[in-house]
């Protein structure tokens, strides 16, 4: 059964608070990752590799600068069939 | 604007085998405790060598997980400590293109590296993580720590296997000599308890096999010495000029009088069997400071517990002091400690700047027979009291593979 948008936004903000130490509860669909959670470009990286790992997806590299928010990324994870 | 001033420590930091803290660790060399054990590690199981030094605290322990996930265990042992001189130094009020770094490493972010490498064998190069380069470079755990400071005056990673260490103290010490910077926060980690440089080292045969007996391993000057007890963790100091430090009221501890740094280009690992150029490390070392063989009261050696080093280096220290040897109180706490590689001088400093300070030299463990090559008076038991009044003046060596001698003056401030 695919997961659901909050199952894949509570899994994506637990790599996000991995990985950076932002809390679980600010990793909110509209959050920017660069503007409102000052992810840098390495740790976005390491976010989509252990992303793509927890939900059995492929991210290609073309595609993360796409994501600007956690919704776009919530999005892309569902389409791409978790 | 170059200085001739005295350049003091103001700071003192550092996690090793005995302790997550420099009151932990130093009640540990003074009690003689050693910090080496049987690798539990299923890895540890195929090796010629079953012992080493981690530790005392893992740096799980103390940093949040963002922190570890972003610096090699090496960067990790240098946070750590650079944080507790910070804060200890009492946080100077410092510009920061005034203030500089200098944390040396013997061989870098060697677990990263390797570990990186095995993701790549097992997962495909999509898995190797971005942060892999930051973490597994060197200069990693200097700029880590220049970043947490805001240090803009230059961050320097010296490399000289075994040496490192010192070499930072010595090359934060020209940072202020000439005008570079104001306050340097200095030392050395390492993070190498790893199948690989294991594999290595034995292979050099340059370790104690003593597996059944961990904590008997470290014996230097021991005529049953075998080699030496890899350790692992960092030491950093805070360097500044005397009047920088008085000036804000800070608490002096001692100060950095001369070092001597010299090469033997004799052999890629072996020291030169007189020890000429520790000899004259040590000789640098105390004109530097501007002092004589009289005044030495106590020598931190480098003293690794290997069959040929421990004799190079006694014999090294016998021709600079002469006659006044026999009042020198030696001590190798590598006994206890085991061998930081690239944090050993840096450690090893801290060591003989709170021998100084409390007037204490902690004992070398282990020494039950001594090598009959070795004329040294070297702290056992309990340690060694040094005389309650009057400046001290101490020697802390250090020498690498590569032929590298760096010998630290530090003498007690009034």
């Amino acid at each position: 059964m695919a997961a659901s948008e909050q199952e894949i936004l509570a899994g994506l903000a637990e790599i996000v608070n991995e990985e950076t130490g932002i809390p679980t509860g600010d990793v909110a669909l509209d959050k920017s990752f660069t503007d409102d959670l000052d992810i840098d470009s390495l740790s976005m990286m390491t976010i989509v590799v252990n992303a793509e790992d927890k939900f059995g997806v492929k991210i290609p590299d073309d595609e993360v600068k796409n994501l600007k928010t956690v919704g776009d990324a919530v999005a892309f994870i569902q389409r791409a069939g978790a | 604007m170059s200085t001739t001033e005295p350049i003091v420590v103001t700071g003192l930091g550092m996690t090793t085998p005995l302790g997550g803290d420099v009151a932990t660790s130093w009640a540990a060399l003074l009690a003689g405790r050693s910090g080496a054990r049987v690798l539990a590690e299923e890895w540890a199981a195929t090796l010629p060598v079953q012992i080493a030094c981690p530790a005392a605290v893992d740096p799980a322990e103390v940093l949040p997980v963002p922190e570890r996930k972003r610096l090699d265990r090496s960067g990790q042992f240098a946070l750590i400590a650079a944080r507790e001189a910070w804060t200890h130094a009492g946080a100077p009020q410092v510009p920061s293109e005034r203030l500089g770094v200098v944390v040396a490493s013997g061989i870098g972010g060697v677990t990263t590296l390797l570990s990186a490498y095995d993701t790549l064998l097992a997962k495909g190069a999509r898995r190797v993580l971005p942060m892999t380069v930051p973490m597994l470079m060197p200069n990693g755990p200097a700029a880590s720590v220049g970043l947490e400071l805001g240090a803009r005056a230059g961050v320097h990673t010296p490399v000289s296997a075994c040496a490192s260490g010192a070499e930072a103290i010595g090359y934060a010490a020209d940072m202020i000599r000439s005008g570079r910077a104001d306050v340097v926060v200095a030392g050395g980690t390492e993070a190498a308890i790893h199948p690989l440089p294991i594999a290595g080292f034995a292979a050099m045969q340059a370790l104690s096999t003593r597996n059944e007996e961990p904590e008997r391993a470290s014996r230097p000057y021991d005529k049953g010495r075998d080699g030496f007890v890899l350790g692992e963790g960092a030491g950093i100091v805070v360097l500044e000029t005397l009047s920088h430090a008085r000036a804000r009221g800070a608490t002096v501890y001692a100060e950095i009088a001369g070092v001597g740094i010299t090469a033997d280009a004799h052999h890629i690992a072996q020291p030169d069997p007189v020890g000429a150029g520790a000899a004259r490390a040590m000789r640098l070392a105390l004109d530097n400071a501007g002092a004589s063989p009289r005044d030495v009261a106590h020598i931190n050696a480098h003293a690794t517990s290997t069959p040929i080093g421990d004799i190079a280096e006694a014999a090294a220290i016998r021709a600079v002091l002469g006659a006044a040897t026999d009042d020198v109180v030696l001590t190798s706490t590598k006994s206890m400690t085991g061998h930081l590689l690239g944090a050993a001088g840096a450690v090893e400093s801290i060591a003989t700047i709170l021998a100084l300070h409390h007037r204490r030299v902690p004992p070398t463990i282990n020494l039950e027979d001594l090598d009959d090559d070795v004329a040294l008076d070297i702290a056992v038991g309990t340690g060694r009291v040094l005389p309650a009044e009057g400046t001290l003046l101490a020697l802390n060596n250090s020498f690498g593979f590569g032929g590298h001698n760096i010998a630290v003056a530090i003498r007690t401030i009034a």
